[in-house]
């Protein structure tokens, strides 16, 4: 995966059948980059519906969070109107895993994203990161622990 | 991953307070698992008695579970009465109707004074607590509900059967 430190490589990609949404957009903001294997899977330990409730939470750090996956738009649209989710996923489909190829988190074997979490700052820098065993939801502490941090940092620069 | 931040006198603890294992639930009233895992909580209170304490916290996934947060805000209504825990678990009994008039009507079930439990319930402070429940899970690494830990430490093994009792005899072998 792609080290802390770099910046993250730009991306346009459908987030919905007719819309394209591009890292640039997010300058300003922070990023918050969930690669995850594949819309549909259980309810509960859903990592992607996890995050869906935590959204004020992300917010509060002004990150926004994009998930990506392989799988097409049509198929994002569904799984979000599904399981009602308030935050854009991203259709890594063609190429087919482009984008995962380019932060180094495909898993060739399996044609799918490796479950892998990037948080990207303001000017589009990668400050943390993390790769989970892909049946394993890493839940949202490491990534609230890394925008912790961040703010920490953020506000020593401006004292 | 650690418990953040620990049990303290904040939480609704039952059981021992000097119990060599804290079991900590976070969990959502309106979760077919939680529903699941209720009795075998209760079980493992009944065959650890009082080297067990048990601490619940709020972690309702509201998006999915529209009537979650309601239902925690009950329990914490029930709680200003002395009766967190009867409320707990009618909740967890009746987790088919969780809607307000079911809520009120299972206050009535108890005995509780109703119409000081739906003032409660619209008090801001209620809902502050059950979103620090929440947000506590967040900094725990809560990924699923229910999410356990054991003594601080955030449980992996399955809560399934007898999974916990094994995992805590076969970890505590003092008990």
């Amino acid at each position: 995966m792609l080290s802390i430190g770099i910046e993250a490589p730009g991306f346009s990609l459908f987030a919905t059948p007719d819309q394209k949404i591009s890292l640039s957009e997010f300058r300003g903001k922070r990023v918050v980059l969930a690669f995850y294997p594949a819309d549909w899977s259980p309810v509960c330990g859903d990592q992607m519906a996890l995050y869906n409730e935590m959204l004020n939470y992300f917010h509060k750090h002004n990150a926004e969070l994009i998930g990506i996956s392989v799988d097409g738009k049509w198929c994002h649209l569904a799984f979000s109107q599904d399981r009602k989710l308030h935050f854009p996923l991203l259709a890594d489909f063609e190429p087919k895993g482009a984008i995962a190829q380019l932060y180094d988190v495909y898993d060739e074997k399996n044609g799918e994203c490796r479950r892998a979490l990037f948080v990207i700052d303001e000017e589009g820098i990668i400050r943390w990161n993390h790769l989970s065993p892909v049946g394993i939801n890493p839940g949202a502490d490491g990534i609230f622990d890394a925008l912790e941090e961040m703010d920490k940092v953020k506000n020593n620069v401006t004292i | 991953m650690p418990l953040r931040p620990p049990v303290s006198s904040a939480d609704h603890i039952q059981g021992n307070d000097n119990a060599l294992i804290e079991l900590v639930e976070y969990g959502d009233y309106q979760c077919p698992h939680c529903g699941r895992a209720y009795p075998i909580v209760k079980q493992l209170q009944e065959e650890l008695g009082n080297q067990l304490k048990f601490i619940f916290r709020n972690f309702p996934l509201a998006k999915i579970h529209p009537e979650a947060t309601l239902a925690a805000i009950a329990t914490e209504a029930a709680a200003l009465q002395g009766s967190y825990w009867e409320m707990h678990d009618i909740v967890f009994e009746n987790q088919d109707d969780l809607g307000k008039g079911a809520l009120l009507q299972y206050a009535v079930t108890l005995g509780l004074d109703v119409t000081q439990l739906e003032e409660d319930m619209a008090r801001p402070e209620l809902a502050s607590k059950v979103e620090a429940d929440f947000e506590s899970g967040i900094r725990s690494g809560v990924n699923a509900t229910p999410t356990f830990f054991i003594n601080g430490e955030k449980y992996n093994n399955g809560w399934e059967g007898d999974r916990m009792l094994t995992y805590i005899r076969a970890n505590y072998p003092g008990l």
